[in-house]
């Protein structure tokens, strides 16, 4: 992907989104890379394929001006016969040569994705993303929503369901996409060897926000992510006084206990994203506001004006009360 | 504006009067018409009966469970009286290419009879399927098929009654009619062919497979 | 059989006298009225291709909203909601309502004319699908316009929209139309086919049968295997979303993905359906415009052939993203390559043709060259979508999005517009202007690249499809604005072309019966034909019957009454003379009947029930013989 689109590119005037943080060009996963060098392959043949029926054309077009009257004779459209046999065996084996290497990238990116993993599970959801970490310890998961983090250098399989509509996870610098489909389950395996931020994005149609169903994508050297994973184990203490105390009350006594969960409190709702751990994420509401105050704070007030269709309701709070609960969640780091 | 004839008096190279206006079999334009029909109906059974097995092909028992297979004596008693249909079924197209109106006439009668009869059994057989369509995927699969065939014979039926009231009638003694009662009966065949595949299917497929 | 004689046309009754007598027998009565009961296939043809045109119309102006929406981030012009329903209206509109429709549309009025022929066999049938046509796609764009247009995309997945996901309305008036469209198409390619195969001129063995009408037999072939997928799985997802089947639902041993195999084995084909017939027309232009019979007859008839059915093999490739067994996707990779080859035997064979011919640059061929130029980058995208690694990555993105606007429009419009143009002649009695045609051309052509090019690139920098909006600073603002720019001015192509098209049907120069020196029967007869095609029925000694210095034609057929003549299969000896339909209402009337039934049942199941009732009667109606008439010889006493 990298060269041959580059160069095309840069042909045409160039433009910076294939280097960015959502572009299949990047190939700085394991599997995107091995898709990345196929599709230089691919372009490498077609291209010239391309132009070679464009010269053809154009010479066919340009021989009007030597033209004998008539039709071709019969010796010609021997020649002519002979030259549509080599063009039909010559297109069979090179499509048959490209099949050959599309295998062959199959198996390369199977075989360079087995052995142990992490195991982590995505579902997805009207319009946003549960993640659960299989933690070799019986017992303890760590759950998070609208955000994957994983380690650099190792292998994670990613196993894939929803219990609502089909959706499709994508994050085109890393690996292809997979659909997640109720009543069954699949799974992408990712492989990064750099540490990176990257944008996921649904990639099936799924309702009113399928525009807006992203997902942050961290990849963090395996200290970093070592952290962030023991962090996202711990329960956050329930918050001592001030605001952030107001807004703890707020939350958990009113309807937002019933669709979220925060470790640790009474709200424990299995239906929304889990808030746990909030405060640390980059993103609100899958990937389309930044997390900072006053995003959140214009989320909470009206999050049918963000996300038009968004199965969270607007919950009727005073500003001041919102800014409490902005605290509060903020907090959960 | 006549059209454009290249000489005055344009060159007649085939005399076409000695033609005649009607024939039996594949010479007969309804003749296509009605295995187009057999290809677009097969095809949309042939479908069915993929649904079907794909969506066997899950691991589990078929029919789920606490579901019981459909009783045998309603579907096999249909099956027995639409295969001995046959036999008077074939008696009309060859009748029917003989031009032997009297004879054309009572089987047709005979065969409305028979219409009405199997659709009585087949209402039997919906009571006795022992599933519901809306209770799951098993039970929508066999009742779509048992639907699908259903539409079938009513067609055919109706096809027949107004078949018989035409050799009753004047028409009954055009060439044409007598290609119409030859075509309704090869389309009679397709309707029990295809009702032998999906009486497997419903009757039979899931006591074996358990 | 009969002892009467009747006037039948031969030496002694033939030029302006026979004229009268068939210009009686096979013409409609004016009016409303007449037109209505109307059973030529002309009327039929054009009343099709109006429509089809129509709906076009309607289709690319949804695109141009679209268009404007994501002429740049976060826009607010259309909210999501109403945009899920205007990107599902342009795919279904398109496909359901434009593109399949179209092509009928000129097999209809062409096909008897090319074949020697009065009439499609099965005209009322002809009659009832464009009735059916009309209602369902009218049905669908009413409840459009009534907020109630159906938002799942035109391929409708489940569970997204199954009951749960989707209450209301909305899809079933698209699963309804789909019933609509796939009955009338259905009932044209059996007309169609019955009448390939068998009201053929004598003479015209298959081998000297035209390529366009070769290409019309594969697919209506291919409309009789495919559409009844659709038509039973449309069925079934009403059935779930109004009766409570489970067929889609996986926690009552359902499956979500049962839809997608029975969508995609008719969508696949669906696609070269609409694209066949498009080569035919190619053919059909080049040969022409190069003075020769198009080069490798018989591989060109292969492709088709071959195209036809590699067509029902390659469905999987658009579940690749699904998770299904690699080892199975590896044979759709395998045959969803192979496609191309007979597709690229036949750009093969024009190119020779343009090559070894004498070529004359007139409008159908620009548009056959712009075809070659842009269909084959489609093809070749098409390549890399085969490959399952790739597809991973573009599936459902962009890339997509350009590759098949590249092949249906370039494959397809482009070669309908060329012929739209080459036959305008034959149909209207006028010329099309050259030079507003070619301008129309000029902005078309690159407006098209324009608009679809920078597509590839999108997909592959992460734009996913069926957006109504993507977030500012993902760098895909610029492209996606040349997109949009691109978009209006393709627009203005196509409205210079219609309104040439317009303007031409009044004030275009007056069409000989054969202005572009062609060599099919068509252009034997008058432009536009007379109500009964052919005077006498020819006769055809060769692949190419207008450049043959000798034109032989048949005589004995009635004069008073219709009549066609049928010809054996193979070697098309003549062999029946088979009486005509003459106008009726009856097949207007059971097509309204049946939309009765058909837009009822939405509500209640019921409907199908009640609403059979009138439908039989109207069937038996219509099909109930005549008076004793001339077919009606008796045969027993």
């Amino acid at each position: 992907m990298r060269r041959g689109a580059v160069l095309l590119v840069m042909a045409l005037g160039g433009c910076s989104a294939l280097y960015g943080p959502q572009s299949s060009a990047m190939g700085q996963g394991m599997e995107s890379a091995h898709i990345g060098n196929l599709f230089d392959l691919f372009l490498w043949v077609t291209v010239p394929i391309y132009l070679g029926v464009m010269v053809f054309l154009a010479l066919a077009m340009r021989r009007r001006q030597a033209r004998v009257q008539g039709a071709a004779r019969p010796e010609q459209e021997a020649g002519w016969r002979l030259g549509l046999v080599l063009f039909a065996v010559t297109s069979a084996l090179i499509l048959f040569g490209l099949s050959v290497a599309t295998w062959f990238t199959d198996r390369t990116i199977a075989r360079a994705g087995a052995g142990p993993a992490l195991s982590v599970e995505v579902i997805g959801h009207q319009w946003w993303w549960e993640v659960r970490y299989h933690d070799p310890v019986a017992g303890r998961e760590l759950r998070t929503a609208n955000e994957l983090v994983i380690p650099a250098g190792a292998t994670v399989k990613v196993s894939l369901s929803s219990p609502d509509v089909i959706h499709s996870l994508w994050i085109p610098n890393l690996a292809g996409k997979q659909d997640l489909i109720p009543g069954r389950t699949s799974d992408v395996v990712l492989k990064v060897p750099k540490p990176g931020e990257f944008r996921a994005q649904c990639a099936e149609f799924c309702g009113l926000q399928h525009a807006q169903m992203a997902l942050p994508v961290s990849v963090r050297a395996p200290g970093d992510f070592a952290k962030w994973y023991n962090a996202g184990l711990a329960t956050p203490p329930v918050p001592g006084g001030g605001p952030e105390f107001a807004g703890y009350s707020l939350f958990t006594g009113r309807q937002c206990a019933s669709c979220h969960n925060i470790a640790g409190t009474p709200a424990s709702g299995q239906v929304a994203p889990d808030l746990t751990h909030f405060g640390s994420r980059t993103t609100i509401a899958s990937g389309v506001l930044p997390n900072t105050a006053a995003s959140l704070d214009r989320w909470i007030a009206d999050p049918q004006r963000v996300k038009p269709g968004t199965q969270m309701p607007q919950v009727p709070l005073s500003p001041e009360e919102r800014a409490a609960v902005v605290a509060y969640l903020e907090s959960l780091k | 504006m006549p059209s454009t004839a290249p000489s005055p008096q344009p060159n007649f190279a085939l005399d076409l009067e000695p033609l005649e206006t009607h024939a039996f079999g594949n010479r007969s334009l309804t003749w296509w018409g009605i295995v187009a029909f057999f290809l677009i109906e097969g095809t949309a059974f042939a479908l069915a009966i993929a649904a079907y097995f794909f969506l066997m092909s899950w691991d589990h028992a078929w029919p789920p469970p606490p579901l019981n297979p459909p009783d045998l004596l309603a579907g096999t008693l249909f099956t027995i009286v639409i295969l001995l249909s046959e036999i008077p079924n074939t008696l009309i197209k060859w009748a029917a290419e003989k031009y032997e109106l009297p004879r054309v006439r009572g089987l047709l009668v005979l065969m409305s009879l028979i219409g009405l009869v199997l659709l009585v059994v087949r209402a039997f057989e919906f009571n006795s399927l022992n599933v519901f369509w809306y209770q799951n995927a098993y039970g929508s699969a066999i009742w779509m098929l048992l639907v699908l065939h259903t539409t079938h014979i009513v067609t055919d039926w109706v096809d027949t009654l107004v078949l018989t009231a035409l050799m009753f009638t004047p028409h009954g003694t055009e060439g044409r009619r007598f290609v119409d009662c030859s075509e309704n009966a090869v389309y009679w065949r397709f309707v029990w062919l295809c009702w032998l595949p999906i009486y497997a299917l419903i009757y039979w497929l899931p006591r074996l497979v358990n | 059989m009969s002892e009467r004689t009747y006037l039948r046309d031969g030496p002694d009754l033939t030029g302006a006298a026979l004229h009268d007598k068939l210009a009686r027998t096979w013409g409609d009565r004016p009016g409303f009225w007449g037109w209505a009961a109307s059973v030529d296939h002309k009327s039929i043809g054009r009343r099709y291709l109006v429509t089809a045109f129509v709906f076009l119309a309607l289709g690319g102006a949804l695109a141009l909203a679209m268009r404007l929406q994501l002429s740049g981030p976060q826009k607010a012009l259309i909210g999501p909601d109403r945009y899920n329903q205007i990107f599902t209206m342009h795919g279904t509109t398109m496909m359901f309502l434009f593109a399949v429709p179209v092509m009928d549309a000129v097999a209809i009025y062409l096909l008897p004319l090319m074949l020697g022929t009065r009439n499609l066999a099965f005209p009322r049938l002809n009659a009832f699908s464009w009735w059916m046509y009309v209602a369902g796609g009218s049905m669908l764009w009413i409840a459009f316009v009534l907020n109630a247009g159906p938002d799942a995309g035109w391929f409708s997945y489940v569970p997204l929209a199954g009951p749960e996901f989707s209450p209301g309305k909305r899809v079933d008036f698209w699963a309804q139309m789909v019933t609509f469209t796939e009955v009338a198409a259905l009932a044209v390619a059996v007309s169609i086919t019955a009448t390939i195969l068998k009201a053929r001129a004598p003479g015209m063995t298959l081998a000297r049968m035209p390529v366009f009408a070769w290409s019309m037999l594969v697919v209506s072939l291919m409309v009789i295997f495919s559409m009844p997928s659709i038509a039973l799985t449309s069925a079934m997802l009403m059935a779930d979303r109004m009766v409570g089947t489970q067929f889609f639902n996986p926690y009552e041993y359902g499956d979500a993905l049962l839809w997608q195999h029975l969508f995609w084995f008719f969508g696949h084909p669906e696609v070269y359906i609409i694209f066949l017939p498009a080569t035919g027309f190619v053919s059909e232009i080049v040969q022409v415009f190069t003075g020769r019979q198009v080069f490798g007859h018989t591989a060109v008839v292969l492709s088709l052939v071959a195209t036809g059915l590699l067509a029902f093999g390659l469905w999987v490739h658009h579940m690749f993203a699904t998770g299904l067994p690699r080892m199975g996707y590896a044979f759709y990779t395998a045959a969803s390559m192979a496609v191309a080859v007979p597709s690229g035997i036949q750009i093969f064979c024009w190119i020779a043709t343009i090559w070894t011919g004498r070529p004359r640059y007139r409008l159908p061929m620009l548009w056959v060259v712009g075809f070659i130029v842009t269909f084959v980058a489609g093809g070749l995208t098409g390549v890399m979508l085969a490959s399952v690694p790739l597809d991973l990555q573009v599936h459902d993105t962009y890339f997509v999005v350009a590759h098949f606007h590249y092949v249906l429009i370039g494959g397809a419009v482009f070669p309908l517009l060329g012929a739209v143009v080459y036959w305008f002649p034959k149909f209207t009695g006028r010329m099309m202007d050259e030079r507003w045609g070619k301008l129309a051309f000029w902005i078309a052509l690159p407006a098209f690249h324009l608009t679809f090019f920078p597509m590839h690139y999108l997909g592959i920098m992460g734009m996913p499809r069926r957006v109504y909006t993507y977030p500012a600073g993902m760098g895909w603002d610029t492209l996606n604005l040349i997109s949009s720019i691109g978009a209006f001015l393709f627009a203005g192509g196509v409205l210079v072309f219609v309104g040439n098209a317009l303007w031409s049907l009044k004030r275009g120069e007056a069409a000989p019966a054969d202005p572009w020196a062609a060599h099919g029967l068509e252009w034997t007869t008058s432009s536009p034909p007379a109500p009964y095609n052919f005077a006498h029925i020819p006769v055809v000694t060769s692949a190419t019957p207008l450049w043959d210095p000798e034109r032989p034609v048949t005589r004995g057929l009635r004069v008073e009454d219709r009549e066609v003549l049928l010809t054996t299969v193979f070697e098309a000896r003549p062999d029946l003379r088979e009486p005509s339909p003459m106008p009726t209402l009856w097949p207007m009337i059971a097509a309204l009947a049946t939309t009765v039934l058909f837009v009822c049942s939405i509500f209640t199941p019921w409907a199908i029930v009640i609403g059979s009732v009138p439908v039989g009667v109207a069937l038996i109606a219509w099909f109930w013989p005549k008076d004793r008439g001339p077919e009606g010889e008796p045969v027993v006493d």
